[in-house]
């Protein structure tokens, strides 16, 4: 299909948006170390924002709603990343350890 | 071959360049035993993206992208790692016993939605007027006018997360002196 390989439409941007996802989801899931998975947190944002910004260029060009809600993503990546890594430096100095499988001492 | 179908040709052959760096830059994340190297792999995965947002007509965005996330996110997270792991780097991104389910449930979730985007029909809704090639004062003016508000709160966001940030990550050093006493 000669249509598929030269024009590239909205669809495409939003099928690699949701493998893009699948595999921060899946690195999420299934990773022991608390870093990689705020890592694989910022994989899923980057692919939202891939959905944001190919609506904006191919729904509504004239309205920027989808860039300007990028930049917000963008900042609120920023501020998560920084909280998140001053939670783990401080869980680190108390118990030694950022291995997911051992911090669960809010269960119960 | 006229000159439109060589444009779309090239634009076609650029997005699958900078996809496949961007899949493989995050399966690289995700499966390399190293952390230090899958940091390194998510700018490389951050960079392409900013790639993919100048051929969505967002180059302000790309521009951003660069700075905060292949910039300074990347190298917070340095920061952090050489903070936080001491012993030996070889074997800091293990797996844990999760591996078949999580698997399991996210090849379900990606071919659901791949099928579905796949399938949908946006042909009715799309817009046939192109991004105006002067995206930032558009985007400036939005700021000032319609979004002020939620712009004001994400800069509100943004002071009170770093400030906790560092109130979180200094806070231990009293209390360490105090048991100590005990």
């Amino acid at each position: 299909m000669p249509d598929l390989l030269t024009t590239i439409s909205l669809n495409h941007y939003v099928v690699l948006s949701a493998i893009l996802f699948g595999i921060g989801l899946f690195g999420a899931l299934v990773k022991r170390n608390a870093i990689t998975v705020l890592l694989c947190i910022e994989i899923m944002l980057t692919a939202v924002m891939i959905n944001l910004l190919a609506f904006n260029k191919f729904i509504t060009p004239m309205d920027f709603t989808g860039q300007i809600f990028s930049i917000f993503v963008i900042t609120v990546a920023a501020a998560e990343v920084g909280v998140g890594l001053a939670i783990l430096i401080a869980i680190y100095r108390n118990q030694l350890t950022v291995n997911l499988d051992d911090l669960d001492w809010l269960k119960w | 071959m006229d000159i439109n179908f060589l444009y779309d040709f090239i634009v076609a052959q650029a997005f699958y360049a900078v996809a496949t760096v961007i899949l493989l830059g995050a399966l690289a994340v995700v499966f390399l035993p190293n952390i230090v190297h899958a940091v390194l792999m998510l700018a490389v995965t951050f960079i392409a993206v900013a790639g993919l947002f100048l051929l969505l007509d967002a180059p302000f965005i790309a521009a951003v992208m660069v700075f905060v996330y292949a910039g300074a996110v990347c190298l917070m997270i340095v920061f952090a790692v050489m903070l936080i792991q001491r012993r030996h780097m070889k074997l800091t991104n293990v797996f844990n016993n999760q591996l078949k389910v999580g698997g399991a449930v996210v090849a379900l979730t990606v071919a659901v939605m791949a099928y579905f985007s796949a399938n949908a029909r946006w042909s009715d809704v799309s817009a046939v007027t192109a991004v105006p090639k002067d995206t930032m004062n558009f985007l400036a003016e939005l700021l000032m006018t319609k979004y002020f508000v939620a712009f004001e709160a994400a800069a509100i966001l943004l002071t009170m997360a770093l400030t906790g940030a560092i109130m979180i990550a200094r806070e231990v050093k009293a209390n360490a002196g105090s048991t100590d006493d005990n």
